[in-house]
């Protein structure tokens, strides 16, 4: 298959950047969009000029690293999955395919596709995790949980952490995914003990970041490739209040 | 939150409002009776205007601004841009919002203060002494251009709700995986029913169905 692919290509954070023709020729329909690339970048380096920086790591969609937004639409028009899942199949033979990266104030450019989404881990480190003693494991049927707790807890764990919520989202927000970080530790007794910090601190450092607002167009449920649900969302303000209410009680 | 509850408070006023209005099918008696049932209570329907002009503002105020903020989020737009879910209407909301502003300006001069039309200060009380509302309202659809412009502010006022009168739902927390996109239908079914309601009264006027209640 051919392809002809438009890819953004900007030096660095500082310059402008803009849109650039390169030829895909002879690419196989089994091919991956991320092995697409590097078959141009192989070309590319043939003819001394520099290859297209891009961000991938795992390449078997559970790092969350791969980051692109093509034809428009973030990890691409085959959902869920993400950018490193899908496969030149999935587009018409001589398509014009335009790559760019996820746009977000919060994700600075560092070079052409590759973004810095520390603003996330920064999400995180306000409160996403629990401070437990370490140790060796307590037994496991010591801490009863429902399961329907822990199915919908390992739901919102199941987020990758990529920030395609935010990139799709029309006022690029992160709400998808500081409710799955916030939800999936509320859900179970070990994240309890901090709950009302944890949602207050989070939510707290999501806004200091630049991040938009959720005004309910579950852009970002449709394009999460972990399909985590925008009802975690309304969990999130549920949490939010609750904490909110709690902290003005004292608590 | 803050857009969440005064959009509540805006969506009843809307249904009560078609309510009101739709009594002009029920004859002169009916309406004219309705709007003077309304000016008698007097302080207490000042309050309410009030009240509503309250939450209509704090509703602006705090889109706006949320709007600001979302713009900043993402200063560099995309090339490509292809939504997935994300409905037209949920995309513009403010669009919609400020057209329906303009829209309700417009309607209050017109039928409130009563501007706009040469023969409104020529109507005469109707047989009980009350103001004749009915033909008012007649007199006032009567103009094409006048109609046209009012449907087409309600058309934007059913966009804005199609994704308003369930979006609440979510901003309050108020989720369930099966109830929620039944929700979102029974919103959208919500908003076109208003639509139908609200222009039924001038598309029946012009279509000559409702005459006035005194010649001019």
């Amino acid at each position: 298959m051919n392809f002809r692919l438009r890819v953004w290509r900007q030096p660095n954070a500082k310059a402008a950047g803009r849109l650039v023709d390169y030829e895909a020729r002879d690419i196989s329909p089994n091919t991956s969009f991320l092995e697409m690339l590097d078959i141009v970048n192989e070309n590319l380096l043939a003819r001394a000029e520099e290859p297209i920086a891009f961000d991938s790591d795992c390449r078997e969609g559970i790092c969350g690293t791969c980051s692109l937004t093509i034809n428009g639409e973030a990890h691409g028009p085959d959902h869920p999955g993400a950018v490193c899942e899908l496969y030149m199949r999935k587009f018409r033979d001589g398509e014009t395919i335009i790559i760019e990266p996820f746009r977000v104030r919060s994700f600075p450019i560092i070079k052409d596709l590759v973004i810095d989404r520390s603003a996330l881990d920064r999400i995180v480190q306000a409160g996403g995790f629990i401070s437990a003693r370490a140790g060796s494991a307590p037994e496991a049927n010591s801490i009863p949980i429902p399961k329907h707790d822990a199915d919908l807890s390992m739901e919102a764990a199941a987020c990758i952490g990529c920030g395609a919520c935010a990139a799709a989202c029309p006022n690029a927000s992160a709400m998808l995914f500081t409710a799955a970080k916030v939800s999936h530790l509320s859900l179970v007794p070990q994240g309890n003990p901090e709950r009302v910090r944890r949602v207050l601190k989070m939510v707290h450092v999501m806004d200091a970041e630049g991040f938009g607002n959720c005004t309910n167009t579950y852009e970002c449920e449709a394009v999460c490739p972990a399909e985590i649900s925008a009802s975690f969302i309304a969990k999130l303000n549920r949490e939010y209040m609750r904490a909110r209410l709690r902290a003005s009680a004292g608590d | 939150m803050i857009v969440a509850i005064t959009g509540i408070i805006l969506i009843l006023f809307v249904i009560g409002h078609l309510l009101g209005n739709l009594q002009i099918f029920l004859g002169p008696d009916w309406i004219n009776g309705y709007s003077q049932h309304l000016r008698d209570l007097g302080p207490l329907l000042w309050a309410i205007r009030i009240f509503l002009f309250a939450a209509v503002s704090i509703h602006i105020y705090a889109t706006i601004q949320l709007a600001i903020e979302n713009r900043r989020a993402r200063p560099e737009p995309y090339v490509d841009r292809n939504y997935v879910k994300a409905s037209w209407a949920s995309r513009h909301m403010v669009v919609s919002g400020l057209v329906v502003l303009a829209f309700i300006i417009f309607h209050l001069l017109h039928f409130t203060a009563r501007k706009f039309n040469p023969r409104f200060p020529l109507l005469k009380l109707d047989p009980l002494n009350r103001y004749d509302v009915y033909s008012m309202m007649v007199y006032g659809f009567e103009n094409v251009y006048v109609s046209i412009f009012y449907v087409i502010g309600l058309f934007l006022l059913t966009l804005h709700l199609t994704h308003g009168s369930s979006s609440f739902f979510q901003s309050l927390g108020l989720n369930d995986r099966k109830l929620t996109p039944r929700l979102a239908l029974a919103g959208r079914i919500f908003a076109w029913l208003l639509f139908a309601g609200y222009t039924s009264i001038p598309i029946a006027i012009l279509l000559g169905l409702i005459k006035p209640a005194q010649q001019l």
